[in-house]
């Protein structure tokens, strides 16, 4: 009985919105819905035989894992280094959690902004030192841009919790490594990093679960899926076939699709990866 | 008179005021608009509504912001599902196919019009405007409200700085190509981009040398339209363009409108792009400029025809009483007429959709004071033919996608002319055979 707040929250809000996805994956109909016509897995069908989609896949795979990896290294070592300084943690602290509050749509532009071939600063100062920078022409560039702008945006997340995982590290267990003479280095690797597994699989979950499903206004801001297709990734597919080109079937199969993807995952993680999770 | 009586007094007036303030609101009919018009042309759309609702008494048009033109859409979308759409929605060109096969969902204007005892004669209004948006029986099905076309912009200091005379600007491809060249010759970063690459260099490229992108008219005819934008006409001048690319001639500034800042802060030097953009580059441009048609080639017979247009209508949602109806009718009347027309069209850079506004307009002395704004209306006011009416394409949203995916390839040096148009013809051709399919199963 006093769960039932949170199992009902949990219904409405997660499987009801799962069991109409499945459902309209089966279907199709025009916008407004004036003609609903069961077409069995037409839908999914369709999507097998669209080579682009098959890439966009590998397109996925790429953003995920480096989304996930840097995003995850960079954050523990922001967290590191903020839990050693010994003045001005909470300014440092505060500028590292900042960027967590801005929405994905606008972290997209703001890379955007810094990015572009015409107007942007940092653009500019590639260009200038001969570096040829064009996200609008090369893939691998614009690949590099919403990674950046994904990444930058998910870190404060990670770093918070692997500040507070550091943090609950007893600092007994540091002190003495250190008197037996462990160097800063070998403390991490061997006291601070296997101790911190826990955080560092959580977060994996959590920033693989983020690339999947949550980056879509990061990319709609900065690249469009271009140039070409290359930065198209599934749930930025899922987004635009669904809410611009109003083709609900297309778009509800290729979330159930993605969902089914990222529920793989997790329970591989957590078969695999947990196992090597010391708690 | 006892408190009793006074009380009863009090009353019986309140219950005549309010019974009067009901009969104000029923007297007055409210007509729900939902548009997409920002900034400038959001005022633009409440000044209409103002002057129109302060015109008559019967009608209360309120318009409301519901975002850019898919936001606003989808918005539509869930709102007729719920029940509640709005009785006039503004829809971008690109979803007239959608809009058209939702039977039921919309009234064709021209119905509307009719039932309301206004006569309606659709031959006032400017053919390749109007006839956009009418069905293959000659129906008018939305309301033409902003329309644009692709004309080409130059940088006339740019061009004194290159050499280039300024009294004759570049109408060919080939002088284009002349052009750029020379000002690439002169330093210049950026000689040519385009905006809206899809929509100028390939649909409205299309009818402006006569050509088909997609059979059945461009799909005016019938759903049955399948793309054939690979015609050797085509691979040429995207061919063209592409080499152009290599050189440096042209350089690609990114999809939809974002190429417009670069020619607004003189990085680049022409650009084909909207008509609409005139009100942008005239108010923010420090530099001469100049307007011009579209280039096109001039050995291809028909050439130049008519540009098509782009922006968006007004379209009628169903199941809204007749007495409402009758207002949507009023306020379109309204908006017909050709003072009001052209004070649009002079104030927003759109175009006019009645002939009698572009003489008025004209004879206003509007155009001899602002050389190159009847540009757009002069590639507009020919007589179309099947191949130039319009495009009316299925799932077009995605097709523009295609379009840009598939031209970056190009300009990126990745795939030849031939092979990007060729996978846009494939790809496209699914589209519009799932868009067949998935609305013909129910007529």
């Amino acid at each position: 009985m006093l769960i039932a707040p949170q199992v009902s929250v949990i219904c409405i809000f997660f499987f009801w919105p799962a069991l109409q996805a499945l459902l309209q994956s089966l279907q199709q109909s025009d916008a407004f819905g004036t003609s609903v016509e069961w077409v069995g897995f037409a839908n999914f069908q369709r999507l097998w035989q669209d080579a682009s989609y098959l890439e966009s896949f590998q397109t996925t795979a790429v953003f995920s894992s480096l989304v996930a990896v840097l995003g995850i290294g960079i954050s523990l070592c922001l967290a590191y280094f903020a839990d050693r300084v010994v003045r001005g943690t909470v300014v440092y602290r505060t500028l590292l959690i900042w960027p967590y509050a801005v929405a994905p749509a606008v972290a997209g532009v703001v890379w955007l902004f810094l990015f572009s071939p015409s107007i942007g600063v940092v653009s500019y100062a590639l260009n200038q030192w001969g570096f040829e920078w064009n996200a609008l022409l090369n893939s691998r560039h614009a690949m590099a841009l919403i990674v950046m702008a994904a990444v930058w945006k998910q870190i404060s997340y990670n770093f918070l919790f692997f500040l507070a995982g550091l943090q609950s590290i007893p600092k007994s267990l540091i002190e003495a490594a250190a008197m037996d003479g462990a160097g800063p280095w070998h403390r991490f690797w061997t006291i601070q990093f296997p101790l911190l597994s826990p955080t560092s699989f959580f977060l994996l979950v959590i920033n693989v679960v983020y690339a999947f499903f949550d980056t879509f206004g990061i990319v709609d801001a900065a690249t469009k899926g271009g140039p070409g297709k290359d930065t198209a990734i599934l749930v930025y597919k899922v987004y635009f076939d669904g809410f611009k080109a109003l083709d609900l079937g297309g778009s509800a199969a290729q979330s159930v699709v993605l969902m089914v993807i990222v529920v793989a995952l997790t329970v591989v993680q957590f078969r695999f990866v947990e196992k090597k999770v010391n708690y | 008179m006892t408190f009793f009586q006074r009380s009863k007094v009090v009353v019986s007036c309140l219950a005549a005021l309010s019974g009067l303030t009901h009969l104000g609101a029923q007297a007055q009919t409210e007509i729900q608009w939902w548009h997409s018009m920002l900034a400038v042309n959001g005022e633009w759309v409440n000044d209409l509504a103002k002057n129109f609702n302060a015109s008559q008494k019967e009608y209360k048009v309120v318009p409301v912001f519901k975002g850019s033109y898919d936001e606003s859409m989808t918005a539509a979308v869930a709102a007729f599902r719920a029940g509640n759409a709005p009785h006039i929605l503004q829809v971008f060109e690109v979803g007239t196919a959608t809009m058209m096969a939702s039977k039921g969902v919309i009234v064709p204007v021209g119905k509307v019009m009719q039932d309301a005892g206004f006569k309606f004669d659709p031959a006032v209004y400017v053919p390749a405007v109007a006839g956009y948006y009418t069905s293959p029986k000659g129906e008018m099905l939305s309301y033409p409200f902003n329309s644009s076309t692709t004309v080409f912009y130059f940088n006339k200091d740019a061009f004194k700085a290159a050499g280039i005379s300024t009294d004759k600007p570049p109408a060919t491809w080939p002088e284009v190509a002349l052009a750029a060249a020379k000002l690439k010759a002169n330093g210049h970063k950026c000689p040519l981009t385009v905006a809206w690459q899809g929509w100028t260099q390939l649909e409205s490229f299309s009818t402006w040398h006569n050509t088909e992108l997609a059979t059945q008219g461009n799909g005016m005819r019938g759903m049955n339209a399948r793309m054939v934008v690979n015609s050797p006409l085509h691979v040429r001048h995207i061919e063209n363009l592409g080499n152009m690319a290599k050189q440096g001639l042209f350089v690609y500034k990114g999809r939809g409108n974002v190429p417009e800042a670069t020619f607004v802060s003189g990085e680049c030097a022409m650009i084909t792009t909207s008509s609409g953009f005139y009100g942008n580059v005239a108010k923010n441009a420090k530099f001469a400029y100049g307007l011009s048609t579209l280039p096109y080639y001039p050995d291809v017979p028909g050439a130049p025809q008519n540009t098509v247009i782009g922006g968006a209508s007004l379209w009628v949602m169903s199941g809204k009483k007749a007495d409402e109806y009758k207002g949507v009718a009023t306020f379109f009347n309204y908006l017909s007429n050709a003072e009001v027309q052209s004070a649009s069209h002079k104030r927003t850079g759109y175009l006019p959709i009645t002939l009698a506004a572009f003489k008025l307009t004209e004879a206003s002395g509007f155009y001899k004071q602002n050389p190159g704004t009847d540009t757009a209306v002069n590639q507009m006011i020919r007589k179309t033919t099947d191949k130039s009416r319009g495009i009316r394409l299925g799932n077009y949203v995605q097709i523009r996608a295609i379009e840009d995916e598939e031209l970056e390839q190009v300009w990126a040096g990745k795939k030849s002319a031939k092979e990007a148009l060729d996978s846009i013809v494939t790809r496209g051709n699914e589209q519009l055979e799932r868009f067949e399919k998935a609305n013909t199963s129910k007529n």
